[in-house]
């Protein structure tokens, strides 16, 4: 399969008044045709922040891309002007954010904001766009959409301006979709509605997704590649079934084990991870997570390790990986044994 | 159809609203202390009487109420009891088209400056327009408007003679007291746009526009203007009453025949028809006004029109 987005060496920081903070540092991952990959990480990982330079949505300043390429159909996206990305957002890469109630514009029919970008980026006129909107709002399972083309947000309950939501950002048929903690701010049976629904018109409408998330269930349930991100950096990648079942990294680990499996006992207690990430100001030399690893070593504190390819598929960053490092078994909570 | 039935129950408010205001100003008149007559004391019994009776003060309060009222029905304001019989109605339409003209001036040059210092320096914060938004902001909300109106005809039109410093003819004699008004709308519509802009640009629906593709014109005239003006709308209706209050001391400083000195000289004479008719007009309008800014509220926002008219 072909790549249609490669990022490498992705440097985002912001500067405040305060100093500079390095939100994202060194990120580095692709994108197959008709793939869903996840990327996870807590919150202030950088995990939104890659996915928006991606589109360069972030305001500059504060935000400066420090380095690194972006490369989509052949261009390095951080460097193209901004009349070239006006043209490649909502046409090429499209996006969907987490807060449905606050994402559409509140004075606006949702019909028009569904058009706007089938306008500019399609040249169609009013009244064509207008029937694609209602073929795409019947696309995204809202019903009588003739109806609630003329209607206003506050009008559509939040699972159905997510629907919405999707429905703008896959109106061009974008070869990408950025999907931003999509289901975070919806209840959990709307949830899996609106990750079905995304796999559906996937598969209709032949759109990569980068799936940014905490939430490792949804990732379970529709990401093939996992990339787990901690403090501005990529940790740990590899499929599904590497990440969830030989997850490597410490970090993975105790992700994993914060997060109620149904195939352990009831009785086992969840495992949140101790401390917090560290001070993006002044990120540490070392290996981030090392302020909170157990096994951290003392090579831990004084460097970053190295991306190691477990298998093909599969890199880790850790120093628990070198060969003299000490033999150490990830918690049984993490990989689902007894 | 939503806009329609809001528009009908906002109307009924403003009715009710404004019998509220005249009965409550009716009884309060009354309860005054003093009589609209001049000289009571020198006057003979009977000539007072025959006054009182001719004005149809000697009937009971509510008689007296009702008949008002009735007349208010049919559009009769009643009679002045200070300028010879002079019919109220005549009297007010007199003084309103100047008075109007100025504060339609006022508000309309206001909310033009006004929304496009906000605009620019919601965008471009800490630029030389932005700080001299803020200059102004401060200026128009503190200084009184008749400082600003001595300054005006001082400078304007005494010192660089630009514009006539006084009287009601041209329109040239309506810059400056325009001018004078106009401060106080330019600042508060600056404000509050400026600070609405600066939020409503940090809002998640300005990313979704931005990663639909379109351009910076279009995000902020479409998705951000629209949403910029709903709290600058809103003082829309206050700052109505603002500029028809200050307009009273502003039309004395250029000796302008509106509807100001009309309000001064009935509050001085006690002519209690002329106050009920000035307050009844001023409540009136100023009512009306306020419905206006709900209609055209409930226009730019339609989250109103639902709220408002209790059902979706």
């Amino acid at each position: 399969m072909s790549k249609v987005l490669e990022v490498k060496d992705l440097q985002v920081s912001f500067k405040t008044y305060s100093g500079e903070v390095h939100a994202v540092r060194g990120v580095s991952f692709d994108l197959d045709e008709g793939e869903t990959i996840a990327i996870v990480g807590e919150s202030g990982c950088g995990k939104s922040v890659t996915s928006q330079t991606l589109m360069r949505l972030l305001p500059s300043p504060p935000s400066v891309i420090k380095g690194g390429e972006v490369l989509f159909d052949g261009k390095d996206l951080t460097k193209v002007s901004e009349k070239e990305m006006e043209k490649i957002r909502g046409a090429q890469i499209a996006m969907i954010f987490q807060d449905p109630m606050t994402s559409l514009n509140p004075t606006l029919k949702v019909g028009d904001q569904i058009t706007e970008g089938l306008m500019k980026h399609h040249k169609m006129s009013k009244s064509d766009a207008k029937k694609k909107a209602v073929e795409m709002l019947k696309k995204v399972g809202i019903p009588s959409p003739e109806k609630r083309i003329n209607q206003y947000p506050h009008q559509f309950s939040g699972g159905m301006r997510q629907r919405a939501m999707i429905a703008i950002a896959l109106a061009c048929a974008p070869k990408v979709l950025i999907a931003d903690e999509p289901t975070t701010a919806l209840d959990v049976t709307i949830q899996a509605q609106i990750i079905d629904l995304m796999k559906e018109l996937q598969k209709d409408i032949k759109t990569s997704i980068i799936l940014i998330t905490h939430d490792l269930g949804v990732v379970a349930d529709i990401a093939k590649r996992v990339v787990v991100m901690y403090a501005g950096k990529v940790v740990e990648s590899g499929t599904l079934e590497e990440i969830f079942y030989q997850p490597k990294h410490p970090y993975t680990w105790g992700l994993l084990a914060s997060m109620p499996r149904l195939d352990q006992t009831s009785d086992q207690e969840l495992l949140p991870i101790p401390g917090s990430p560290p001070d993006l100001f002044k990120p540490p030399k070392g290996c981030p997570f090392a302020a909170r690893c157990k096994h951290a070593m003392k090579i831990c504190l004084e460097e970053m390790p190295e991306a190691t390819k477990v298998s093909s598929t599969h890199q880790v960053a850790c120093w628990l990986e070198h060969d003299m490092a000490p033999k150490v078994e990830p918690p049984a909570a993490a990989v689902g044994g007894e | 159809m939503d806009l329609v039935k809001y528009s009908v129950r906002r109307f009924g408010y403003m009715i009710v609203t404004l019998w509220f205001i005249i009965t409550v100003t009716f009884f309060l008149m009354h309860l005054l202390p003093g009589s609209p007559l001049r000289n009571e004391e020198k006057l003979p019994p009977q000539i007072k009487e025959q006054i009182l009776k001719e004005y149809g003060l000697k009937d009971p309060l509510h008689v007296q109420y009702f008949r008002y009222m009735g007349g208010l029905l049919k559009g009769d304001l009643g009679t002045s009891m200070t300028f010879d019989g002079k019919k109220i109605t005549d009297m007010v339409m007199e003084g309103f088209p100047a008075s109007a003209q100025l504060g339609l001036q006022a508000i309309i040059l206001g909310c033009l400056i006004g929304l496009i210092l906000g605009v620019i320096s919601g965008l471009r914060r800490g630029s030389w327009v932005d700080n001299i938004t803020t200059v102004i902001a401060v200026l128009g909300v503190s200084v009184p408007s008749f400082v600003i109106a001595a300054v005006l005809s001082y400078s304007l039109g005494l010192k660089l003679g630009w514009f006539p410093v006084a009287l009601w003819g041209t329109f040239s004699h309506t810059v400056l007291p325009t001018l004078a008004l106009t401060f106080i709308v330019i600042a508060q519509i600056a404000r509050y746009t400026r600070t609405e802009m600066v939020e409503v640009l940090e809002q998640d629906y300005i990313k979704t526009a931005k990663a639909k593709g379109l351009a910076r014109n279009k995000i902020l005239s479409k998705h951000a203007l629209r949403n910029a003006l709903i709290p600058a709308v809103t003082i829309l209706g206050p700052m109505t009453v603002n500029l028809m209050t200050g307009s009273m001391v502003v039309e004395l400083i250029f000796a302008i025949p509106g509807m100001g000195k009309l309000f001064v000289d009935c509050i001085n004479n006690k002519d209690l028809t002329l106050i009920m008719g000035t307050t009844t007009f001023y409540s009136a309008f100023l009512l009306f006004a306020i419905f206006i800014v709900d209609i055209l509220y409930g226009l730019i926002d339609p989250r109103i029109r639902v709220a408002q008219s209790g059902k979706e």
